[in-house]
């Protein structure tokens, strides 16, 4: 776009062009919102470079059962965003979903990961979906790589993956082809609210929008307080190995090891509240590799190409936060620790309500960030 | 399509690739024992679209040299040089790890 004719006001500025920023900007533009996304530099966190690229639904939602319904809508979902996505720009993300793993290298293991599936899905209002619970002779059927260390692994069938590096290109290209301005070096650093409408500093000048979506993952902290939200985050670290591409092995992605359409193999994970990503814990990651080769005793046979840390985007319980300012009418927040997994429903349906201009809060209302205020907040153990 | 330049003075190192005998010289990086004993059409094939390809830079930057030595793969054929007895094997695509 020219930018002398370019245009500085719009229906809805999306703040933040990442995985979630980026599903709910094209969302948004798919039902006609003339829409803009403001997004930081190369020199930043870049959390959505930093996935596991999982579509996952085992073990989520404990302690907000709400959750685990929402998972599982995006599990459902995953399929129409990924035709449309191909239908409008030609590129495949290759998302699969073969049903998942999470293996044990021990009885207790086992069990604990038995006993915390049992208290999800006892939860009131849990939703009911099929997970296995199977010892290591029902899982050599599925991974028949595995080793004598496997002592068993629970297994459930919505569970996926996708491209998911490959996913957030196709939706800059969606933006693009959609129309939707996608502004790069637009830091946001103040919001003000006058007049019915939002004038957004960034470091380029003013932008200006009948509405706001705070989408900027750990930096929503910041950025809420500016129009009357609220969004306490707690990021951590993780740390992955990348291996070299190999012949597909590896049928079925785990919680901790997935085998990418190429070849690659990733594995993780690893949980520290350190959040310098400029550098690396080679324990940790011995540890992990270590677990890795006694799941899948070949892998030993490959090399390490490259490890990498990143930082989560992490709310503060770990789940979703989805709210709407009563102060400043119009700005919503929205972040997430699954920005590969919920990218259909941020697409999908917080796309649609933000365009309203209101949350459903039958379907989203366990998300508002007002649950900070009356529970006390716990880490969910999730991460 | 590759002639040795010169008669070296280096002494003969016996390798094998793909478990065919080939004689190099003292001095040849594996990649250039293997272009100049006629194997470089097709050296290998990449592990994503099986494209054919041989190596190119022969310095390092290119990795279009890879190839399997010792039974570890995906080693950079132009900075290893020979040694004897070494068993070599080309890589058709993605690496092959037995299970």
């Amino acid at each position: 776009m020219n930018d002398t004719l370019r245009t500085n006001e719009y229906d809805v500025a999306v703040i933040g062009g990442g995985l979630l920023g980026s599903s709910i900007a094209w969302g948004l533009g798919r039902i006609g919102q003339l829409t803009c996304v403001l997004d930081e530099g190369d020199m930043t966190k870049r959390a959505s470079r930093a996935n596991f690229a999982l579509v996952w639904v085992q073990s989520k939602g404990l302690g907000l059962p709400e959750y685990t319904g929402w998972t599982v809508r995006a599990s459902e979902n995953w399929a129409k965003l990924s035709d449309e996505i191909n239908h409008l720009t030609g590129i495949d993300v290759c998302h699969q979903r073969p049903g998942g793993f999470h293996l044990a290298l021990s009885e207790k293991e086992l069990e604990d990961r038995r006993l915390s599936l049992h208290r999800l899905h006892n939860q009131p209002g849990a939703t009911d979906y099929k997970i296995e619970i199977l010892g290591h002779d029902q899982v050599k059927k599925q991974l028949p790589h595995i080793g004598p260390d496997v002592v068993g692994g629970t297994y459930c069938p919505l569970d996926g993956h996708v491209n998911s590096l490959r996913y957030l290109r196709a939706i800059h290209t969606a933006l693009k082809a959609s129309g939707i301005d996608y502004r790069p070096e637009h830091k946001v650093s103040a919001i003000e609210y006058r007049n019915g409408e939002f004038r957004i500093v960034t470091e380029q000048g003013e932008i200006r929008a009948g509405k706001i979506v705070l989408a900027a993952g750990n930096a929503n902290m910041t950025l809420a307080p500016m129009v009357g939200l609220d969004a306490p985050m707690a990021p951590t670290r993780g740390q992955i190995i990348v291996t070299e591409r190999t012949i597909p092995f590896l049928d079925f992605p785990l919680t901790t090891i997935r085998q990418t359409d190429e070849g690659t193999v990733m594995i993780g994970d690893s949980r520290e509240e350190f959040t310098d990503d400029a550098v690396q814990n080679l324990p940790i990651n011995a540890v992990m590799a270590d677990r890795a080769r006694r799941m899948f005793p070949l892998l030993g046979n490959l090399n390490v190409v490259r490890t990498w840390s990143g930082i989560r985007v992490m709310p503060k319980d770990g789940f979703p936060i989805y709210d709407q300012s009563e102060t400043c009418p119009g700005a919503f927040v929205a972040c997430c620790h699954s920005g590969v997994t919920l990218a259909p429903n941020h697409a999908f349906d917080i796309a649609p309500m933000i365009a309203q201009g209101a949350l459903d809060l039958d379907r989203v209302g366990a998300f508002s960030a007002k649950r900070f205020d009356t529970k006390s907040v716990q880490s969910s153990g999730y991460y | 399509m590759f002639k040795r330049a010169s008669q070296s003075e280096g002494h003969a190192v016996k390798l094998t690739v793909d478990g065919a005998p080939i004689v190099a010289r003292q001095g040849d990086t594996v990649s250039a024992a293997m272009l100049a004993a006629g194997l470089g059409e097709p050296y290998r094939h990449t592990a994503v679209s099986g494209v054919a390809r041989a190596p190119y830079c022969m310095m390092g930057v290119c990795f279009d040299c890879l190839v399997t030595i010792d039974g570890v793969g995906n080693r950079q054929g132009c900075l290893v040089p020979v040694q004897e007895g070494m068993v070599i094997t080309r890589q058709k695509g993605k690496r092959e790890i037995e299970s």
